[in-house]
Order: C-alpha cells, then sequence, then structure tokens
C-alpha cells in the first residue's frame, strides 16, 4: 500500500487510523541490525527548561542499537528539545537548563570532563531546514565534518562517495561536486546535509523534522535513506507526519503538553501505537481527533 | 479558432497623460522664471524653490479635479517627497561639478609620476605631481589596515558569536568611538606617543591615528554583516563536532566573507580623506618617501591644505587637482564595496 505523505489534517477520516495501523505492520519486522555501534541510547529522567519556563519533564527513553525510533506529538511539547538535549546541542540556547542523564554506551554525555565536541561527534544531527554551508562545494559540504573535528581519514574520495551514496545522492550530483551546494533543490540539500552527518560516522543520527520543508517525493527518498541508514546505526527522527512515522520507524514515543511541560506519554512498537495505543490521549492523537 | 493575445498594461500612463505631466513640468519652470523677476527672490535656489512650489500646487488642483481631496494630499506629498530627494543629491551634483571644473585643468601624466621636490608653488602647472602624496595616502592607508581590520573583525566576533559579559558596554564603546572627531584622535596619538615616544613626524603617527578612526567602522559593519549569517550554520557546524573556533572560522567567516570586503573598504573610504590627524602627524614633505617609519610622509589632504595655503594661482590649480584625485580614489572604493556587497551575503 502506497501512500504519498498528508497533511495531519487530512487524517480525521475515520479509515485513516486502521490504514496508519496497516502501514506500520505492513512494513518487513527487521531483525535488530547486529552491525549496528555501540550499544544503544538511554535517556534518564529528562527535563527541559528554557529561562524558569518548564518545556520538558522527566523523559524516559532508551533506544536499543540500530533501531529508527520516531517521536510524534503536537507543536510545541518538547519533541525537538528533547533530541537537542541528547546531543548537546540545548546548551546552545540562551538561559537553557537540564536534569537528567543521557547515556551513550552506558556513559552520561553531560558528566564533568566530557569532551562535548566528541559526543556531537558520536552523535549527529540532521535539522529541520537544509542548511548546507555556502562558501563549500558539494564534496567540501560532505568532508566539512571531518575538517571541522580536525580528523583524518585514509580516502577521502572514498568516503565522499560512500556517504552520498548511502544519502541516496551520488547518482544526481557525482558529476558536479565542485559546485555550490546553494545549486542543489531543497530535498537534494537535505540529503546533502545528511550525507554530511554520515561522513564523521556517528553511532547516532538525530533528525528534527528533516522532511517538513520537502515535497513528497524528496521525503519518500529520504525515508528511503533512513531505512538503508537504520543497518548501522541508532535513528531518533521528530516528524509531524504521522505516516512517515508509520513507515520508517520501528517504535513510537508520543509526547504532548498539556499547557505545562512536555510529557512522553507511551512508547511502543510503532506498530502497536498505530493500531492499539494504550493511553486515551495517543489514540486520540493518532486517530486525528486532536492536535 | 485560436486568438493571439498581445500583452498590455492597463495601469501604464497613456500619451495624454504624459503630455499632461510635461506641461505641469513647463508650467512650473515658467512660473519659477516668473516669480524671481517679480519679486525679489533671487539666486539658483529661488528659481529651485519655486518650481518645487508651483509644481506641488499645479499637481494638487489637478488631482483634485479629477479625484478629488485624498488624491490632491497624494500629490502634493509626492512632490515634497521628490523634493527631499532633490535636496540631497543637489549639493553632492554641486561640489562634484565644482571640483572636476578647478581640478581637470591641473591633471597631467607627469602628476602621477614625479613629486614636488624640484617643484615651487609658482611653477608652471606642468612641472612637479602628486606622485609622493599619492604613495603616502596609500602607504599609511594599508598601515592603518594592517592593524585595523584585525582588531575591528575580532571585536565583530566577540560582539556576536562569543556574546561575552561585556558586549553590550564594547558595542555603546565602538558605537561613541565612530563619533569621536579626528583632530581628537590626531591629538591623542600626538601626545600618548609622538611627543613621549618617537619625537618625530612619521608615517607610522599618520597610520596610528587613522587607525583610531577606522577600528568603529570596520567593527560595526562587520558586526552586521555576521549578523546576517543564519544561525542554522553555526549550529550545523557544531553539531558536526567543530569547536565554536573552528566553525567561526571554516563556516561563519567564508560566508561573510564578501560583507567582510565590504566593511573594509567603507573603513578605508573613511579615512582615505581624513586631514586633521594628517596634519598634527605627518610632517608633510615634498619628496616620496618609502619609509613610513622614519621622516615626514606626504600624503594627498596634506598635500591639498599646503597647496590651498601657499596662494598662487599655480598651487590653487594644483590642489584642486589633488582634491579630483582624492575624490576618484574615494569613488573607486566605493563603488567597489556597492559592488561586493550587492552580491549575496550566504546561499
Amino acid at each position: 500500500m502506497i501512500q504519498t505523505p498528508e497533511s495531519e489534517k487530512d487524517m480525521s477520516t475515520p479509515a485513516q487510523p486502521s490504514s496508519l495501523a496497516s502501514v506500520a505492520s505492513a512494513k518487513p519486522q527487521r531483525t535488530q541490525a547486529s552491525t549496528a555501534q555501540g550499544t544503544g541510547l538511554e535517556a534518564r529522567g529528562i527535563h527541559a527548561w528554557f529561562g524558569k519556563n518548564h518545556v520538558l519533564s522527566d523523559v524516559n527513553l532508551e533506544f536499543s542499537a540500530g533501531s529508527v525510533t520516531a517521536l510524534i506529538g503536537p507543536s510545541g511539547c518538547g519533541k525537538s528539545t528533547f533530541i537537542r538535549t541528547i546531543n548537546r546541542m540545548h546548551e546552545f540556547i540562551p538561559g537553557a537548563a537540564m536534569a537528567g542523564q543521557v547515556l551513550l554506551d552506558g556513559k552520561d554525555v553531560y558528566a564533568p570532563g566530557v569532551d562535548v565536541t566528541k559526543i556531537r561527534l558520536q552523535i549527529g544531527m540532521v535539522f529541520q531546514k537544509p542548511n548546507p554551508f555556502p562558501s563549500m562545494t558539494i564534496g567540501e559540504n560532505v568532508l566539512s565534518g571531518l575538517k571541522l573535528a580536525q580528523l583524518k581519514v585514509e580516502n577521502k574520495d572514498e568516503l565522499l562517495e560512500s556517504c552520498l551514496v548511502r544519502a541516496g545522492l551520488w547518482n544526481e550530483v557525482k558529476d558536479r561536486l565542485n559546485t555550490h551546494g546553494g545549486s542543489l533543490s531543497g530535498g537534494q540539500q537535505q540529503r546533502l546535509c545528511i550525507a554530511r552527518a554520515l561522513a564523521v560516522s556517528p553511532q547516532v543520527l538525530l533528525m528534527d523534522e528533516p522532511c517538513s520543508a520537502l515535497d513528497p517525493g524528496s521525503t519518500l527518498r529520504i525515508e528511503e535513506t533512513i531505512r538503508e541508514l537504520s543497518d548501522s546505526m541508532t535513528i531518533v527522527i521528530v516528524t509531524h507526519n504521522m505516516q512517515q512515522a508509520a513507515r520508517v520507524s520501528d517504535y513510537t514515543a508520543f509526547f504532548l503538553s498539556d499547557g505545562g511541560p512536555g510529557e512522553m506519554i507511551e512508547v511502543a512498537r510503532t506498530s502497536e501505537i498505530f493500531s492499539q495505543p494504550k493511553d486515551q490521549r495517543t489514540e486520540n492523537y493518532v486517530t486525528g481527533r486532536f492536535g | 479558432m485560436t486568438t493571439t493575445i498581445a500583452p498590455t498594461k492597463p495601469w501604464a500612463k497613456s500619451s495624454r497623460d504624459r503630455v499632461r505631466d510635461f506641461s505641469f513640468i513647463l508650467i512650473s519652470i515658467l512660473f519659477s522664471f516668473l516669480a524671481v523677476e517679480v519679486t525679489p527672490l533671487k539666486g539658483k535656489l529661488a528659481y529651485a524653490f519655486t518650481f518645487f512650489l508651483s509644481y506641488a500646487v499645479i499637481t494638487g488642483i489637478s488631482a483634485f479635479i479629477s479625484r478629488g481631496a485624498p488624491a490632491a494630499k497624494d500629490a502634493m506629498i509626492k512632490t515634497v517627497v521628490a523634493l527631499g530627494a532633490a535636496l540631497t543629491v543637489l549639493p553632492i551634483a554641486s561640489i562634484i561639478f565644482t571640483v572636476l571644473k578647478n581640478g581637470l585643468p591641473g591633471i597631467h601624466l607627469s602628476l602621477f609620476t614625479t613629486d614636488m621636490s624640484m617643484a615651487t608653488p609658482t611653477d608652471p602647472i606642468a612641472t612637479g605631481g602628486l606622485l609622493h602624496a599619492i604613495t603616502g595616502t596609500i602607504t599609511m592607508v594599508i598601515l592603518a589596515l594592517i592593524m585595523s581590520v584585525p582588531i575591528g573583525i575580532l571585536t565583530a566576533l566577540y560582539l556576536t558569536e562569543i556574546k561575552g559579559k561585556f558586549a553590550g558596554p564594547i558595542r555603546f564603546l565602538v558605537q561613541a568611538m565612530s563619533g569621536v572627531p579626528s583632530i581628537v584622535a590626531g591629538l591623542f596619538i600626538l601626545s600618548a606617543v609622538l611627543y613621549p615616544i618617537t619625537k618625530a613626524y612619521s608615517g607610522l603617527m599618520g597610520s596610528l591615528a587613522l587607525t583610531i578612526l577606522m577600528i568603529p567602522t570596520i567593527a560595526r559593519t562587520s558586526e552586521e554583516v555576521l549578523l546576517l549569517i543564519p544561525n542554522d550554520l553555526r549550529e550545523a557546524g557544531t553539531a558536526l563536532g567543530g569547536t565554536q573556533w573552528r566553525t567561526v572560522a571554516m563556516i561563519v567567516l567564508p560566508a561573510a566573507r564578501s560583507g567582510l570586503m565590504t566593511a573594509v573598504i567603507l573603513g578605508i573610504a573613511r579615512i582615505a580623506g581624513e586631514t586633521a590627524p594628517i596634519l598634527l602627524l605627518t610632517g608633510g614633505g615634498d619628496k616620496v618617501n618609502p619609509n613610513a617609519f622614519n621622516g615626514p610622509i606626504g600624503s594627498l589632504p596634506y598635500y591639498i591644505w599646503k597647496s590651498f595655503n601657499a596662494g598662487s594661482p599655480e598651487a590653487l590649480t594644483r590642489a584642486w587637482a589633488g582634491l579630483l584625485v582624492l575624490m576618484l580614489l574615494v569613488l573607486i572604493l566605493f563603488v567597489a564595496a556597492r559592488a561586493l556587497s550587492s552580491r549575496k551575503v550566504s546561499k
């Protein structure tokens, strides 16, 4: 069953919930990837504040190595804030504060003495808006992470090709690696940003609504990329598109804010979230009754 | 059946409208001549003033007849706005015209190949030249650049990237510094460096004062350019495992390159014609002095000042020619700055 992504509002028809569930269960059940690096990621009791504003309360989530987890929920419920606490981008915002632990391979990334740049090398991030570096060519963009972190690699050309192939962009750009990234379409730019994140071989990839600015064709292309990547890394994806969550993720976590700080309401296998959610609020959301 | 539809512009002025507008202008010109003849108003400004006044009244009346009071107000305000623009352009055009008229007779080829060391103010125009002044100005500007560009850009980086505790006071000080009169900068260097330390005129002294004047321009323009760089890029760089310094050096500064270039050029344009500190600190000199660290050095503003003071007709022509060269130099820099800044800052 092929569905093009639609806006959430279109999901209020009664036929939709069962179809989302069927999308989720129609996916071939993947055996947990054995090639994934590390032993996974765990968030324990994460709270977040902006100034005095408590935006996220007590989130506990485990991401096993090589899994794809989708975070869904209405706008402003703290999904993006949550993934930004994972790779310590949260502290970038003036007035930000947090509590809790983020364990990568069992070690807290917030522990004193941890090199934050190393954490960000291990936990890569793809942003909502494609943001290739304007002063660099396509090839330089892909390899920019190595230069930024001053890493050395044996064979740059090989790495460049493998990253672009894995991001599903190689065939489109292989003849113009020396042109600037700004000349690509929005979807291609986003895949370039994914390739850029892959070049430093992170073990976790965080994606903050990576397809929200893209057309359906580019979205499908990136979803394919996500599925291919999940063989070798742990992926956490924030999305407003529930069909996307149903299509790409193994697990889905539902976040909600009832005016106060955002909370994680429920997490389960994606097929369960969309077919038999335990919480009434989750059911209301995935069936399109609100949000 | 296919009909070809020709593109039209129903909103464009018809030829009748154009004739009417033109006749309004003619009537206004006529009226302004009449007013100057009849009334005690005299001079070029009187023509311009009565022209604008009558044009405002005529267009206002015409608009009132055809479309009523709001349209009349609209037409009059349009004229007042045009008057404002004209008032801005008039002095600039007048300056350029005067300098060209007085300076062109003094322009000749050897101006750029010889200096004034073997010529006196009363010598014919064709003897002597501006080489010492041009090279002196360029030497001092380059020295000032070497000192002020790093300081200015680092200040801008502190304000936009580090956003340290003192960003507020520093921003305020930099803004205040851009209002410092140039003579103050000159006196400061005179009393703080020249008298107590070097005890001699040199190009370096002049450059130090120019640096003080140049830093605020470069720092403020660079700050504005850096603020235009989207925060996404900084976040992307950091999320890839770059330290802040690597991110700034590899991503932010290259993205802002053309804007920073503009900042530098605006800085040069700010100081190229600066006169007061030059008079106090460089000692002038009529000979080409390639060493900015030793001995008096000439410069265009100094040369212009000196020639005007000499007072002979030849010296006056030389001064105007120097002004023309100086203005061309600044003009070239401004055109270059505009060309660079019109390129997009990012993407």
